[in-house]
This record gives structure tokens, sequence and C-alpha cells, in this order.
């Protein structure tokens, strides 16, 4: 009787510990990901103590990555199915104009000054959605056409000047700067949720299995029956949304909607999502990932401001930064022969 | 004559994590001759080709060549020793011309190297050309050639190295018979011509035409060389699967149902179909037999709405139905299954769980669009044991199953849709003879629990194995539809070529 019992714990264990080598096998990548900016954490605090007070890592990093952390996280979907959009940086200018615009001319609270933002970003993005799958045009050329469009939009609503909506709307400046939690930006409160309800879209509901599936293989996905179209419209509709509350925490970051900013955030933003992982390929990828990717260059930036290095090196650093973290991810795949 | 060794291969071993897939494997190849290697899919063939090529290096084992012991260390020594390879694939550039494909990599310059010679290209690539005797012009698009000639194009291409040893793998899984035989007549020339040919196929019934000497490779290891005078394909057969295998199997005659599911009047597309007419019934399986180009799998698309026709009536249960696209085939129950799993029904890095759910995804999700996984997950395993489909979980990548377990998670995927009606494209393509034979056990059991089957196939063998009847199509007609019973393979080649006499 014992002796069956210590078999069966045994066996348990064993079960136990499979799971737990599986679990890191599956997760290698995020694993490594999320040791890299640990290990960048440590290097900057060891160097400049500073680097590590919370006023630094909540006000410094954590705060100046919402807007790229949050277009990321929209654009990680669009990557997944294999998809890029270009358009999300300065689709961020043109939907922070256009709520400015809005919120002036129809005295809207900030609850709905927040809508007008989430909705017009998704618009936008459905427009990119439907391009690609109506018009048939390469998601590349779409977004790009599209990333033109929006800037030159942005300076004609704009007229060409800074929109000052946000001293007339109670509670504005609340939506990133506030603290609903003590001791935590709202901004940064926003980044955690956005993601949090991202990676729920992404791996418990239809839509983000269809992005998988659309990644996976488009052609197979659409002879299994499924309205390939229409999802995707729907998955660069999400992505828009996430340009409409990156717009909107970015106006109340700075205190206007500014028509001139935002081109190069898609660029950031899609660094952001490869160094977490996600394949350009499409069919893999995590919301983790990205956020874990949108860190590590935030605490790069930061971390090197802090130790004074030119601004121009930064650069540099982060280029170098994505040729590790691709190649990395390479020689692991190659290693675990994932790929041949 | 004495026959001259070209090229021997001695106690070649080769492991992969997990996997031996080459155990001590012999072979050789003389001077003038074709030597076919045969075996089902995972016996080692693809891999022993890939140590000659140079694309894997080996664990163990020996290569001479010429006399030398040799290492081919990467497929640029293969091709410096005179070793070319022609893959399954093409690997062709559509938009060069004939000539700049032959000689990509090597091109003729003029003075000083930087501006090319096209002139003398096109007249080197002229001059080769008439040498194998193939008609081709050096300045062809290669995308405007049929598949054929773009095949020619490899074999010249792989002349031109002025190698001894020319490796075809399958080379005539996508050719017509007639296209078949002018491979067989370059083939020839080029054994006349005292070159060497390994020559893979699964279609066993060329290797009488064109082999001189056969190996049979299974699960890795050396079984047997054979002298094809001295042999019959079902000896090669029984040697390649270890058991007798039945070849010219009918199956048992089946009480069909009158009752019509699917009837399909007129339909016709842009190019190629014209109005073809057919009636499918309830637990029937309907094989669709034809050259390639006669347009079956045009057919099927355009039935299932994946690509647009013209005009064409469907009626499913007497109801007619709107097929624009392929979501609305789906939605009345009829699931198709492509030749190219790969590439048109798997999503083969994700797991067999979702690739079975692909489908039904809508079925295992609540209202509010938030999937279940925990129904979903029983399914697939029942799934599995219900199809056999041999693997570790319902977890595992599509990818790391083999070609008639992704069919069956193919099938699996169309099963938990509930579709009453499949179209099979190729069922057995790429699939080793092992599993063909489970293959057409689960149609004939899918047909006998009442689904019905179109059966698109280019193997007459399997078509008259399985078919209940054989509906044959010629350039986009439908030429006839014959009863088992009253068909063998001269009738149906007749129906199959009837518009081009």
């Amino acid at each position: 009787m014992s002796q069956g019992n210590a078999v069966k714990t045994t066996e348990n264990e064993a079960a136990g510990e499979n799971r737990i080598s599986a679990f890191v096998k599956r997760e290698i990548g995020r694993v490594l990901a999320l040791g890299s900016l640990v290990a960048i954490f440590i290097f900057f605090t060891i160097m400049r103590p500073v680097f590590a007070s919370w006023q630094n890592v909540s006000g410094g990093i954590l705060m100046s990555t919402t807007v790229i952390g949050l277009l990321a996280i929209g654009t990680t979907f669009v990557i997944i199915t294999g998809g890029i959009d270009l358009s999300i940086g300065t689709a961020t200018a043109l939907v922070a104009i256009i709520v400015g615009k809005t919120v002036q001319a129809l005295s809207l609270n900030v609850w709905a000054g927040i809508l007008v933002g989430l909705i017009v970003g998704g618009i936008f993005g459905m427009i990119n959605g439907l391009l690609i799958t109506m018009l048939k045009l390469p998601p590349f050329i779409a977004t790009l056409a599209m990333m033109k469009a929006a800037q030159g939009l942005a300076l004609i609503i704009s007229d060409l000047k800074p929109i000052l909506f946000t001293t007339d709307v109670k509670g504005w400046d609340e939506i990133a700067q506030g603290n609903i939690i003590p001791k935590i930006p709202n901004g940064v409160l926003i980044l955690f949720v956005g993601a949090i309800i991202a990676a729920i879209l992404l791996n418990k509901t239809v839509i983000g299995r269809y992005t998988f599936a659309i990644g996976s293989n488009e052609a197979a996905t659409k002879l299994s029956g499924v309205n390939v179209n229409k999802w995707l419209i729907a998955i660069y509709g999400i992505g828009g949304v996430y340009v409409g509350l990156a717009a909107v925490v970015l106006t109340s970051r700075l205190g206007s909607a500014r028509p001139d900013l935002g081109l190069g955030y898609e660029l950031e933003a899609i660094a952001a999502v490869i160094i977490g992982g996600t394949s350009l390929l499409g069919g893999k990828g995590t919301i983790s990932g990205t956020v874990i990717g949108a860190l590590i260059m935030a605490v790069l930036v930061n971390g090197l401001r802090i130790l004074e290095l030119q601004q121009e090196w930064q650069y540099v650093i982060t280029g170098i930064v994505i040729v590790l973290a691709v190649w990395g991810d390479n020689v692991r795949r190659r290693r675990s022969g994932e790929v041949s | 004559m004495a026959t001259t060794q070209l090229l021997s291969l001695t106690g070649v071993s080769k492991e992969f994590p997990g996997v031996k897939a080459l155990d001590n494997v012999s072979f050789d190849l003389n001077k003038g001759e074709v030597h076919a290697i045969v075996g089902e899919n995972g016996a080692g063939k693809s891999t022993l080709m890939k140590i000659l090529s140079g694309i894997y290096k080996k664990d163990a084992g020996k290569i001479n060549y010429q006399g030398n012991q040799v290492n081919v260390s990467s497929p640029i020594e293969a091709q410096r020793l005179g070793i070319s390879i022609i893959h399954q694939e093409l690997n062709l550039m559509p938009d060069l011309t004939v000539a700049q494909n032959i000689f990509i990599g090597r091109e003729e310059r003029r003075r000083g190297r930087v501006f090319l010679n096209n002139s003398k290209l096109n007249s080197s690539a002229r001059e080769l050309l008439a040498e194998l005797e193939l008609s081709l012009d050096p300045s062809d698009r290669v995308g405007d050639l049929t598949i054929a000639k773009q095949q020619m194009v490899e074999i010249a291409k792989a002349v031109s190295y002025r190698g001894e040893v020319i490796i075809m793998d399958e080379p005539t899984s996508s050719l017509t018979p007639a296209e078949t035989d002018s491979l067989f007549k370059i083939i020839r020339t080029l054994k006349a011509a005292g070159k060497g040919v390994v020559y893979i196929s699964h279609r066993l019934e060329e290797l009488n035409k064109i082999t001189d000497r056969i190996t049979v490779l299974r699960d890795g290891e050396y079984v047997k060389t054979l002298n094809t005078s001295e042999t019959t394909i079902p000896e090669v057969i029984s040697l390649m699967v270890g058991r007798k295998v039945g070849q010219d199997q009918r199956p048992d005659p089946r009480p069909l149902s009158n009752e019509v599911v699917l009837s399909v009047e007129g339909m016709s597309n842009q190019n190629l179909l014209r109005d073809v007419s057919f009636e499918l019934r309830k637990g029937e399986i309907l094989g669709f037999a034809g050259l390639m180009g006669a347009g079956r799998t045009e057919l099927a698309r355009a039935l299932i709405g994946a690509d647009p026709k013209t005009a064409g009536k469907v009626t499913l249960r007497g109801k007619e139905i709107k097929i624009s696209n392929p979501s609305d085939a789906v939605n009345a129950g009829i699931g198709y299954l492509s030749e190219d799993r790969k590439k048109y029904g798997l999503l083969l890095i994700q797991n067999l769980t979702f690739n079975t759910i692909l489908s039904s995804i809508p079925a295992f999700s609540n209202k509010f669009g938030f999937l279940k996984i925990k129904p979903a997950g029983a399914m697939v395993r029942e799934s599995i044991k219900q199809l056999s489909i041999r693997t570790p979980s319902e977890n595992q990548y599509v990818k790391n199953l083999s070609g008639g377990n992704q069919q069956k998670v193919v099938i699996a995927k169309w099963l938990t849709r509930d579709c009453d009606i499949l179209i099979f494209d190729e069922p057995t393509r790429g699939i080793d003879v092992g599993a063909k034979d489970e293959i057409y056990k689960l149609l004939t059991k899918l047909a006998s629990e009442g689904k019905s089957i179109i059966m698109i196939s280019s193997e007459l063998p399997e078509i008259l194995r399985m078919s209940d009847r054989i509906a044959v199509m010629c350039e986009g007609k439908l030429t006839g539809i014959i009863d088992n019973k009253d068909a063998d393979q001269n009738k149906i080649m007749q129906y199959a070529t009837k518009f081009r006499d």
C-alpha cells in the first residue's frame, strides 16, 4: 500500500518536473528576454544607484514607455498576422489632433474625449484593413500610404499649430499623470491594463485565435471557412484602438496635441515587438514579450542618459540590441530544431 | 566492357536528435547507369541524397568518388566534384530567362569582368540545349514555361556543371505521361554520355522503363539492391514495406444509395472549365480521374468558391445554394482537402488542437468570443483516437507529424466541423505506402458512415481501388462517368484523352 503511494508520488513529481521543463522550454524566448531586461537593469543600477530609485523607474522609465508601449501592444496583433503597420506613428498625431479639435468644438468631458480617441483610432486602423483586404494592397504599401496621409492630415487639420485643449477639460492631465493607485502614474496603469486586455484578446478569444491562424497560413485559414478579410479588418482595427489610446495618453502627458510628433514612433514600436520575440513572418508572438521589449528599449535609453552618454549613441545601441535580440532568437531556434 | 564504378557509399550513418535517419547504408553507382533509390517516406532517401549533395554531414561512413575518398562538405563542394542534384521542388527564378537560370552564378562577362555578356551566355546555353536535344529557347522567360519544360531547364543546369553524377528527386511527380517520356529520352542521352543518374521516385511503374538497378531502403536501413530486369514491382513493394500489399484491389461492392446529396450543373470558369455537371450520392466515393491540367482541382476550387466561376448551379439536398467563397462552402458542410496540405490545409507551426478546431472555432467559443479550450481538447483527443493519429499528444506541432498523420489532421478538422461532403484532392500524395492503406480504409469507413466523398486522384490504381463511380475529365470537360465494375485503366485513359485525339 505505502509502496504504491510512493510510486505514485514519484510519478507525480516526474510529471511536475516535466511540466516545468516543458514550460521553460516553451517559454525560453520570453525567459531570456526577461533575463536580459533584468541584467541590463542591474548593470545600470551598479553603475548609478540612482537609476533604481522609484522616481526614476516610474517617472523616467515606465512613464516614458507608455506611448510606444501601447502602440507596440496594438501592432503585435498586426505583426502576428504576418502584416505590418507603418501608419501607427503619424496616426497617433492625427488622432490626437482630431481629439483636440473635437473636444474643443463640442466641449466634451474627459470620458467622451477618450472615447473619441479610441473610435477615431479604430476607424483609422480599419481603413488600413480595408485597403489590405479589399484593394489587396500589401500591408507595407497600404500603411505606408496611410502614414503619409495621416502626417499631412494632422498638419492640415491643426493648421500646423499645437492644439492647447487639455487645460480646458477637467481631468485631462490626470489621464496619464494622475495616481489612482498611489505612486503609480495612471499612464503606467493604462499601459499594463492595456497589455492585460490585449493578452486576453490574443490568447483567450476567437479574434486572437484567428490572428495566429492567419499569420500561420492565410490560404489554409481561408479554405477552412474563416472569413479572413473580415477578421483582418478587425485586427487592424484593434491596432488602431491602441493608437487612439496612445494618442490620448500622449496629449495628457504633453498638455497639448502636436501635429509634428509621431513620425518614427512606428519603428520604435515595431522594434519593441521584435525584441520581444514576435516573428515578422507571422504566426508567433506574445504581448508579454512586446511589453518586455518596450521596457528593454526604455531602460536602455534612460540608463544611457543617466550615464550621460550622448543621445546619438543611444540610437546606435538600440540598433545593436535589435540585432542581438533577433540573432540570439535565431540561434536558439536553430539549436532547438525549430527551424532548419 | 567492364562497368566502371563512379561512386560508392559504404556504411553511411546519420543521426538527428532522437532519430536514426540512416544506419549503415551502402550504395554504388556505375558510369552510364540509372540507379533508383526507393522506400517509404522516412526510409532515408532524401537524407542520403542530402549527404551526397553536401547539404547534411554524415556521422559515419565513407564516400568514394571516381576512385578517391572524398568529403562532400558543402553543396558547393559537391558541385565542384561533379555531383548535381535536381530537387523535387524546382529552384528556378521565374523572371529570369532559360540561359540566365542555367548559368546563374557563373555568368559570362565582358572584358573587365563588370558587364554581362548576354549574347555569349545565350550561345553557350543554345549549345548545351542542342547537345541534350532539348527544344528550348535560351531567351524565354522561365516563368512562362510549363512545369515539364522548367524541369528540362533544371536538367540542363545540372548538366552544365559537367558533373558525372546527377541526382533526380521525384522528377516526374508533376509531369504528364508524354512529358515523362521525353524526360526518359533525356535520361537515356545522359546515360549514353556515361553519366550516372540517381533516380528517386514514388512511381514504381517507371522503374521498369528507365532504371538499371533498384536499391530499397526501409526505416533508414539498407534492404537490398536489385537488378531491374530480374525483379517485379510487387517484389519491390514488399521489400519497401516489409510485407505484401495488394496492388490491384477493387472496393467491395457496396449498395449505393439513390439519395443525391450534391448536384453540380454547368460549372464553367474563365480559362478551363466547360459546362461540368455531375451528381454526388450519399455514402458514395466519386473518383475524379484525368491527366494533369484536366481541370479537376480547378473544378473543386470553383465548387467551394475559392476561385471565381462564370456559370454553374449547385444544388445541395434539393435546394439550390450560392457558394461565393470558401466559408459559404464550409457552412454548407463541404470540406476541401487540398493536394498541397502544407500550403492550403494546415497551420504547420501550430499544434494539433489548433488545426483540428480551425474550422469550428465559433462552436468552441461563447457568445462573448471567449474560447472554450477544455471541450476542444477533449474533442481533439477523441479525434486522435478515432482516426488513430500517431502523435505524443494533442499539443504536438503539426509540422512534426508524418505526411499520413498530417492528412488525418486535415480530415479531423472537417469531421469536427460536421462536414458531410468531403473533397479529397490527391489524398495520398506524398504519403508512404503503409500509411496510404490506412487513409484508404479511413475513406471507406467515412463513406460507409454516410459521408459523400469526391476523390481527385492521378493514380489510376487508387481511383479503381477506391471509387464507386469514376468521373473522367479532359481539358476542362467531363468526358464520362463510369461505374467501377465497368472501368479499367484503359477505359479511363480513353476518356481522359478524348479531346486530344
